[in-house]
């Protein structure tokens, strides 16, 4: 697997659910990070590198959209997709309009979630 | 929260009928007393003013007239007792005293006065001297009678009516003659008195009244038409001063109502008596009364008439209309109640995603490391075993977003509306229970208001949910105000304010969240998440000032323009 290389942030509130799918990307080979909530997100951003961000939207203190904002004023070409709990596809539309890749409902079908890495990293 | 409201609309103890009874019979009852209370008093007064107006009209002449008929005795009697006089004076003792003499004289006065039976001289002693006439009376004595006693003192002397010569009515008249010798004599003469009724006819009274002379003791001197006849008792009382006229208001035998009027003859113990029927004498009244009472069976039959078919028809309107605002109520409680359902079950399909999500990942992970393994024994019954976990997951998966999307039915309908026509309208749902209650409800409305582009009906229930509120927040006769005023730049602020019981200051943080309620039983404790929902996707903003034990003030903001892309999510 070549995807060693490829370096992954997620931002997620639920610490079990953010770390188990570390875990998961892992196994197939991603070098995942995980946060618990925007700001500490967003400062791993300013000091690390990384290729994609795994950002969900319904999180306390700093919002989903508020942290995907900031992040795209750092670095507007870093993709970041992003997770949803919602039924609804208003946030996620909201989300792509700031500039997101694409949005994901939860519970996640990790299969697809690779595939959108790959096409946000055009592998 | 509308339960009290229908439930008033209702009216449940007596039935919803009962209500509108009652107010279709106090309004018919009410305009029955203002329009025939007026109408009848006017009609009484009417009556008896001009009942009063007539009898002094028809009365006056009916007086003149008896006057004239005494005077006309009075004349007649007169006449009479000049011709005697003139007799006594033109002959003296001696030539009257020969039978001859007398009887022409008699058959001259026969031939020339009508009315003459008899004529007598009488000297001073009272004795009849010589008489002509049919009865045989020489010799006779008159000095112990009344009418001898009387023309000695008075010179002249007419008598009351007597049954005389063949039972036929005569009077008696007689003249003192005084000589330049000192002697007297009397000249005495019988009329009968055929000419009274004579003179009665030709005075012209109508058939329906009666004239008649009665004698002081109230004797019938002449015929009366219905009351008796001559020498019998009149049935009416007369007055004692018989000189003076008099007119008495009574009843006969027969029960008819009469004006008698007297006038006293002064040349005799004579009074003349007009009794005429009150039917004729207020002939005219009598149609007028008829007229009178024509008018207001006529109006009132009308009035009736019109006042059960206008209340017909707007207790009618007002049944509709009651009727209307129920269904529109029913309508909103379960528009309400809809997205009370909508969020809760938003709510749950939310907290249930989080750890649906986990359980997911914890599979996928378990799953990710059975693949893995190469020695794992059972390996494919743990496959199978994930599998079908994961499998699950994506069932409860579809539940829950099948849940969050029946929260959105509910679409926004942009349109341009006017905030102070909603409130109106609201109120229109609460003035009733304001009423009951003494609610003083004061309305801030600016006039110049601008329209802004929003959704009608979900404003109505936010601004619903909060006066619903404010109306549980007041005691019986509290304040509540509503203002409205425009925003900023664009937009419009509705502040709704009440002196009622306030929010805790330890709970005022948790008045906007679901299921939040201190009206325990009552409330859903949806009401104000509700509407802080509804404001929030309207792109508005909510917030609450209270003191507890002084009032509560909510303000709301509504921009100008809702965003019509943003999804309903109540």
């Amino acid at each position: 697997m070549n995807n060693k290389n490829i370096k992954i942030l997620l931002i997620d509130d639920e610490g079990e659910f953010v770390s188990t799918l570390a875990e998961r990307l892992e196994l197939r080979g991603y070098a995942a990070k995980t946060s618990e909530d925007g700001e500490s997100g967003i400062s791993m951003i300013e000091s690390e590198a990384f290729d994609i961000v795994i950002l969900d939207l319904m999180m306390p203190g700093l919002s989903g959209l508020e942290t995907l904002r900031q992040i795209k004023i750092i670095n507007s070409k870093l993709p970041v997709i992003l997770l949803t709990g919602h039924g609804s596809t208003k946030e996620g539309m909201e989300g792509m309009r700031l500039g997101a890749f694409d949005y994901l409902m939860k519970p996640l079908d990790i299969s697809e979630l690779i595939n959108k890495i790959s096409l946000a990293l055009n592998l | 929260m509308y339960k009290n409201f229908i439930n008033l609309l209702n009216n449940t103890r007596k039935g919803p009928s009962h209500h509108y009874f009652v107010l279709k019979r106090n309004i018919i009852l009410i305009m029955l007393s203002i329009t025939i209370i007026p109408l009848a008093t006017m009609i009484v007064i009417s009556h008896f003013q001009y009942r009063a107006h007539l009898k002094s009209q028809t009365t006056a002449p009916l007086l003149s007239m008896a006057h004239k008929a005494a005077h006309s005795f009075e004349l007649f009697m007169e006449q009479r007792l000049s011709t005697i006089r003139f007799i006594s004076t033109a002959y003296s003792f001696e030539e009257l005293s020969k039978e001859q003499r007398i009887r022409e004289i008699l058959i001259f006065l026969k031939k020339e006065f009508s009315g003459f039976v008899d004529l007598g001289l009488i000297n001073s002693k009272g004795d009849l001297i010589s008489y002509a006439g049919p009865y045989s009376l020489l010799g006779k004595n008159y000095s112990s009678q009344t009418f001898f006693q009387e023309t000695q003192i008075k010179n002249k002397y007419v008598s009351n009516v007597f049954l005389g010569y063949r039972k036929f009515p005569h009077i008696v008249i007689a003249v003192q003659r005084l000589t330049d010798d000192g002697q007297t004599w009397i000249l005495r003469a019988t009329l009968d008195t055929e000419f009274f009724d004579l003179l009665i006819s030709s005075m012209g009274f109508d058939t329906q009244s009666d004239v008649f002379l009665i004698n002081g003791d109230g004797i019938f001197q002449t015929e009366s038409l219905r009351y008796g006849r001559t020498l019998e008792k009149c049935p009416f009382k007369m007055p004692h001063d018989k000189f003076k006229s008099n007119i008495v208001e009574s009843t006969d035998e027969n029960n008819r109502d009469i004006i008698v009027v007297s006038a006293g003859v002064s040349i005799a113990d004579y009074i003349l008596v007009i009794v005429q029927p009150q039917s004729v004498a207020l002939q005219s009244w009598h149609a007028l009364k008829t007229e009178l009472f024509f008018v207001f069976a006529v109006s009132l039959v009308i009035i009736v008439f019109a006042i059960l078919w206008m209340t017909k028809m707007l207790v009618k309107r007002v049944r509709v209309s009651d009727r209307k605002r129920k269904n529109a109520l029913i309508e909103l409680q379960h528009t309400q109640k809809l997205s009370s359902i909508g969020r809760l079950a938003a709510g749950i399909a939310h907290e249930i995603n989080n750890p649906l999500a986990i359980i997911n990942e914890k599979a996928g992970l378990m799953k990710d490391l059975v693949e893995l393994s190469t020695e794992l024994s059972n390996k494919q019954k743990f496959e199978k075993l994930t599998e079908s976990i994961v499998k699950s997951v994506g069932r409860c998966k579809k539940i829950t977003h099948r849940l969050l999307g029946f929260s959105k039915r509910i679409d926004i309908k942009i349109e341009t509306i006017n905030i102070n026509e909603i409130i109106h309208e609201v109120l229109g749902f609460l003035e009733r229970d304001a009423i009951y209650r003494r609610i003083d409800l004061r309305l801030k409305l600016l006039d110049s208001l601008e329209s802004i582009l929003s959704d009608y009906g979900l404003i109505q229930q936010a601004l619903l949910n909060l006066l619903t509120n404010a109306f549980a927040a007041v005691e019986d006769g509290g304040i509540i105000t509503i203002v409205s005023e425009n925003y900023e730049d664009a937009g419009v602020l509705i502040r709704i304010s009440d002196n009622g019981c306030g929010i805790p200051e330890n709970i005022i943080k948790n008045i906007f969240d679901p299921f939040f309620s201190t009206k325990k039983e009552r409330g859903t404790g949806l009401g104000l998440s509700i509407t802080y929902g509804i404001v929030r996707k309207l792109g508005g903003q909510i917030t609450v000032d209270s003191v507890e034990g002084e009032g509560t003030v909510f303000t709301v903001t509504l921009p100008a323009k809702a965003d019509s892309n943003m999804e309903a999510k109540i």
